[in-house]
């Protein structure tokens, strides 16, 4: 799965490049970037996590993450941002989800990119699968 | 008229199908579909009030009319959200 033809994808089964959304958010004018990188831990909820496997729908995911984008936009204009998310089986210490966020001044670049990460794991449609010893299951409830 | 249904996580894996083809009357609508698709799967009876619905990739009431061709997404909640957060989640739909 990769959409989008140049540039960083905004789903993409391959690993993701911190580089390529940098270079989106690049610009003379920037005095700050942040950047998010969600990473698959070993542990959760008091279990040993074997690996991961996220899931998504893909066309919707990539509208979605483009309203984030729009709403980024409307609440900080200098912003720019841009974000990436890897679907399929993700081993431990693998990038999930990465995000830039870039402004003329550091406050705004991680008032965005905070704000990006929490819309996004909240409305786009992707779902993770946590493999245990114990078995596998989808998560549905924020922890 | 004929709807294509997706079906995605762990509501995928309970059916057993990533699509569904549906063929609902002419006037159906969104509520009428997924009534439809609870009878005939009781894996989507029993994710009820837990999923949203996307029509042709948006989120839609589920007063929505339904249209030939159109596809409908039954998508389970993601790991980082609320239920809040999904805007339109059918959660005391009426089934008829």
């Amino acid at each position: 799965v990769t959409i989008r033809s140049q540039g960083a994808p905004w789903v993409d089964s391959a690993p993701l490049s911190l580089d390529a959304l940098l270079r989106e958010v690049a610009g003379p004018e920037m005095g700050g970037v942040v950047t998010f990188t969600g990473v698959v831990r070993n542990h959760a909820r008091g279990e040993a996590i074997d690996h991961l496997e996220y899931e998504a729908f893909a066309p919707m995911a990539e509208k979605e993450m483009r309203k984030i984008v729009d709403g980024v936009h409307e609440r900080w204009p200098h912003v720019r941002i841009a974000m990436s998310h890897r679907v399929g089986r993700l081993a431990i210490g693998e990038a999930a989800v990465m995000i830039a966020a870039a402004a003329p001044h550091r406050a705004e670049a991680f008032e965005a990119c905070r704000f990006a990460i929490d819309r996004l794991k909240a409305t786009v449609p992707i779902w993770k699968k946590e493999f245990a010893k114990s078995g596998s299951y989808w998560v549905e409830e924020n922890p | 008229m004929r709807v294509r249904v997706l079906l995605f996580a762990a509501l995928r894996e309970a059916v057993g199908e990533k699509t569904l083809e549906l063929e609902v009357r002419g006037s159906a609508t969104l509520a009428d579909a997924l009534a439809q698709l609870e009878r005939q799967h009781p894996a989507i009876a029993s994710h009820r009030g837990k999923l949203l619905i996307a029509l042709n990739e948006e989120r839609a009431p589920l007063s929505t009319a339904l249209h030939d061709g159109d596809e409908l997404a039954l998508l389970p909640p993601v790991s980082g959200g609320s239920h809040g957060a999904w805007v339109g989640c059918p959660r005391d739909h009426k089934v008829g």
